[in-house]
């Protein structure tokens, strides 16, 4: 597999002294462009404490209506925070067996990633369902607005990464493994697994707090 | 040539280095981890393992320190020379998101108690 890029700034020091901090000539591309990403979801977390800010400070005004004690199946969520977090381990397997250019590993962990996260969504949307069918929908009360806002943020998220998931997956498919796939892969599972750390907060704050 | 010499033969030398940083036995104690963080803060949540008082400080212990988990064995942010921009990104980027959690809170916890008590009608 030959391929050429023009993405190869020609350097006259060694690499491995290149660290983007003015010493040794530019950082590599790959470093480079993880950073930005970085920064992008530093900012996506930025939003999402709002949403944490506004459901801790609405937690209590359930107006009469049902609180989460009532309302959250801890057992459901347990399955759900185990789907999220071993779709974040296959995630990661899957960028490191594309980083050591092993395609087939990378497609079987790219599948396992792909129905961990849907089967998190699936769990995640029949609750709502539930929920609203229950007359506890998002205009029920400011507790359930912030709720459901936190939460559907969260899995909005979740839902985008699958399409995106798809989206490489099929890049990688029709263009084999290189380099400027590898970076989105990167950036990919970095979005990932930034997702995961959003649920530990989430089912900390509002599911065990809240039922406790 | 072999292993990653073989792999890597169509790159030109050194700019877009090989970081053997990862591996799979890091994931996989990051995920033995985090399950046992998880599994800690469920069953705090649901048992009188602690005072009861404790118990939300020890949720947030627990969530703590899986975040770090996660930080360390997924998303590979290490102590390396490649990762000084990063965690600088990252320091300020908690502190944001502490202003915003905390001010947020503080903020309407001392305008809830100087409300007017609110009449029914």
């Amino acid at each position: 597999m030959t391929i050429a890029t023009i993405d190869r700034a020609p350097t006259a020091v060694p690499t491995e002294l290149a660290r983007g901090r003015g010493g040794g000539g530019p950082a590599p591309k790959r470093i480079v462009v993880a950073y930005g990403f970085w920064i992008f979801i530093l900012s996506d977390m930025i939003m999402f404490a709002a949403l944490f800010a506004a459901y801790a400070v609405l937690r209590g005004n359930t107006a009469g209506g049902p609180s989460g004690a009532e309302l959250f199946n801890l057992r459901s969520v347990f399955i759900e925070t185990m789907c999220l977090l071993f779709s974040s381990y296959t995630c990661g397997l899957g960028a490191l067996s594309a980083e050591r250019r092993r395609l087939d590993f990378f497609l079987i962990f790219g599948a396992l990633t792909f129905v961990l996260g849907a089967a998190f969504l699936f769990i995640e949307v029949s609750e709502f369902a539930h929920m609203v069918e229950k007359g506890a929908g998002p205009s029920r009360s400011g507790f359930l607005s912030a709720f459901f806002t936190l939460v559907g943020m969260h899995g909005f998220h979740v839902a985008s990464g699958l399409i995106a998931l798809v989206y490489l997956v099929a890049q990688v498919i029709a263009n084999g493994l290189r380099a400027a796939v590898l970076r989105r892969l990167l950036c990919w599972s970095l979005f990932w697994h930034a997702l995961d750390i959003v649920w530990v907060g989430v089912f900390t704050l509002v599911y065990l707090m809240g039922a406790s | 040539m072999s292993g990653t010499d073989r792999l890597f033969e169509d790159r030109s030398p050194g700019v877009e280095e090989y970081e053997p940083t990862a591996s799979y036995l890091s994931y996989t104690v990051g995920l033995g981890l985090a399950i046992v963080a998880t599994i800690a803060s469920f069953v705090v949540a649901q048992t009188n393992l602690l005072w009861a008082p404790g118990v939300p400080v020890g949720l947030i212990v627990l969530a703590f320190a899986q975040i770090g988990v996660h930080l360390v064995f997924f998303l590979q942010l290490g102590s390396g020379a490649d990762h000084t921009n990063n965690i600088l990104a990252l320091a300020f980027g908690m502190l944001i998101v502490f202003l915003v959690i905390a001010g947020s809170v503080w903020i309407i916890a001392n305008l809830n108690s100087n409300m007017m008590p609110v009449s029914m009608h």
